[in-house]
């Protein structure tokens, strides 16, 4: 590759020397310290050491760490690959990953979805690979109609290519003004975002992924991929059996669109597609901790979307612990726990536990679903017989459980 | 309430302003309606259908600038909220529901977007976001504990002659005036987002108090709501 300026070398190794003093410390993984360190030295330092790569950015509401690894997994097939593996996704943690492995070909970043334009614009990313857009954390989050908004404008007359899931109305509206896109058609599966029209407000009219709107010609794009239950279809008709040791069926949706990813990569399914199997837990999702004989699978939901993901994998055999925040990465705001149908989790023994714990146990009255309260996770885990249980978590809730059980990824 | 004694509330365009959590308003009215043993009918009307006349309480919810420009087309055209509202029905609308109820409403760029006519109120956009927890002091004529929620909106909303402010704010944002909500015979607007009877049930019971015409209601076990209430207040109180 070609050599960095002297002032952004300065600044990429500041920024490196600034994560380990993070990670040293305890205070972090130091993906964003070491990246804002060397952002506020050299601005343009995003820019220069994404020029040499092949660049994927990954975007969506839900399922942007674990697709993003899913890609690397993948690409790891064709050589070394940069990627914020921790779900740093805005540019200081870009900056962070892409230092770590300067040499690496390829990178894989992960975006939050208000940077997508301007990471694409700073980066020059050649794939950006686009999923789902929901209701999330919105006292700060943009609102997602305005979000699919500038991503038009963003992907508007850049060579990209973009691959994207066409079951969602949101994200095909994104994504329709970029001059190359491959439609994958990896299901929805929270639908109350998407009653209406992004084009022209008229109602949608839905038959099983199919969509169009009644009142003009928006409609669902013909798919060049797609997800059939427990197997993929590529483009030449074949029918691959996913396999993955990932649970249930939004990562077996991540799976068809890294795998269509990795195909714009220049890489085969039959290459892929081992590697995507190798993949187990990403970043202590779907995880196990054990302690006095109690084995507790941790799923992250962090939005009603995330909810029903959550709840596709959980075991209808076993208990379950639900533990909720609302800390500032949460949302500070715990209105969507209204959106979430908890019926489903009725006849189950549930637990309730989280600093929030009294907003979800007066919604879980509501819906009927009986409950016990309790005041910590740990005291919620001694109450369960040996054996497995599921526990559900928000961002924060989880991050905290992580750190008490020790972060094994 | 009707002559067949079921309740009918009815929740406006589910698919166009149910932002965040607005689903809880309907399901804390139908559960404080069923476990007193009032028979309730929900109805969820699509933004394609027609508003029923015939509904005991009106829910409307929050949404983005687009959603609601179309939600105040629609029911303007449709007329079904206008004629049940001249009935006498309860209503409760929220935040961008809340804005539409009046003659005007700040669109996308904040330009003046006609509204419904409902309530003597007009909005436009203000300069910051509200975001928040907000605690008001309900107005004294309607007898209610102090009104809790979350706020996250930039309108700001002046009252006409025709509503009375519903609460004075004591932390928070609310219409921008000092005051948050209105309300005017059976009509309730507010700018707490979501599920803001699932904070306030005696605001719930309220509206079914109009809806049904009983000046009293058997009262409820509402250990969970007071804990949830006191909660949010002390948070509120130590911040």
């Amino acid at each position: 590759m070609t050599q960095l300026p002297l002032r952004a070398q300065l600044a990429s190794a500041l920024g490196r020397g600034a994560a380990t003093l993070s990670r040293l410390t305890g205070r972090g993984d130091g993906s964003v310290i070491g990246g804002r360190v060397g952002l506020l030295l050299e601005p343009d330092l995003l820019r220069q050491l994404a020029q040499d790569k092949k660049l994927a950015l990954v975007s969506a509401t839900n399922g942007k760490t674990t697709t993003t690894r899913l890609i690397t997994a993948a690409l790891l097939e064709l050589g070394e690959v940069a990627t914020n593996a921790f779900g740093a996704n805005m540019p200081a943690g870009h900056v962070s990953a892409l230092a770590q492995h300067k040499a690496a070909p390829y990178g894989v970043l992960e975006v939050d979805e208000k940077y997508l334009p301007e990471v694409l614009h700073t980066t020059g990313a050649g794939v950006i690979c686009l999923m789902n857009l929901s209701r999330d954390q919105m006292d700060r989050a943009a609102e997602i109609w305005l979000l699919a908004q500038k991503w038009r404008r963003a992907l508007s007359g850049k060579p990209a290519h973009v691959v994207a899931n066409c079951d969602d109305p949101l994200v095909t509206w994104g994504a329709s003004t970029a001059a190359k896109v491959t439609w994958v058609s990896g299901g929805q599966r929270w639908k109350e975002d998407s009653w209406c029209c992004p084009e022209c407000g008229g109602p949608l009219d839905r038959k099983g992924n199919d969509w169009a709107c009644r009142e003009c010609t928006f409609h669902r794009p013909e798919p060049q991929w797609v997800l059939d239950d427990d197997a993929v279809i590529d483009p030449h008709g074949r029918r691959w059996v996913l396999d993955l040791k990932l649970p249930g069926l939004a990562n077996r949706s991540n799976a068809a669109m890294a795998l269509a990813v990795a195909e714009a990569f220049g890489l085969p399914v039959e290459r892929a597609l081992p590697r995507l199997r190798e993949v187990t837990s990403v970043a202590g999702r779907y995880t196990t901790v054990e302690r006095d004989g109690r084995y507790a699978r941790l799923l992250l939901a962090k939005n009603p979307a995330g909810w029903l993901e959550a709840f596709d994998v959980a075991d209808p055999a076993l208990p379950v612990i639900l533990s909720v925040n609302a800390q500032g990465p949460d949302g500070r705001d715990t209105s969507w726990l209204w959106d979430v149908d908890y019926r489903i989790l009725r006849g189950r023994p549930v637990f309730v536990t989280g600093e929030r714990r009294l907003d979800l146990a007066l919604r879980l009255d509501i819906a009927d679903v009986p409950f016990t309260l309790v005041d910590t996770f740990s005291e919620a885990l001694a109450m369960q017989p040996p054996g497995r249980v599921d526990v559900i978590a928000n961002y924060t809730a989880f991050q905290q459980i992580r750190q008490e059980f020790g972060r094994a990824v | 309430m009707p002559s067949d004694s079921v309740l009918r509330l009815v929740w406006i365009y589910p698919d166009l302003l149910s932002t965040y959590g607005d689903q809880g308003n309907l399901l804390v009215l139908e559960q404080r309606a069923k476990r007193r043993g009032i028979p309730v009918e929900s109805i969820r009307v699509k933004s394609a259908d027609p508003v029923p006349e015939t509904g005991d309480i009106y829910l409307i919810g929050g949404g983005e600038d687009r959603p609601q420009i179309l939600a105040a087309q629609r029911l303007r055209k449709d007329g079904g909220l206008h004629r049940a509202v001249a009935r006498g029905a309860a209503m409760l609308a929220v935040c961008a529901g809340y804005q539409i109820m009046g003659s005007t409403f700040g669109g996308e760029e904040g330009q003046p977007v006609e509204g419904l006519g409902i309530l003597d109120i007009s909005s436009g956009r203000g300069t910051v976001r509200g975001v928040g927890e907000l605690v008001a002091e309900v107005d004294s004529a309607l007898n209610l504990p102090t009104l809790t929620g979350f706020e996250n909106h930039m309108g700001v909303t002046r009252l006409g002659p025709g509503v009375r402010p519903l609460a004075k704010v004591v932390t928070g944002v609310g219409n921008g005036d000092g005051y948050e909500g209105c309300y005017a015979g059976h009509l309730v607007g507010t700018y707490l987002h979501g599920p803001a009877l699932a904070r306030n049930p005696a605001l719930a019971d309220l509206l079914l108090r109009w809806a049904t015409g009983e000046d009293r209601l058997p009262p409820l076990d509402d250990s969970r709501f007071e804990a949830l209430r006191q909660e949010r207040l002390a948070a509120v109180a130590g911040q």
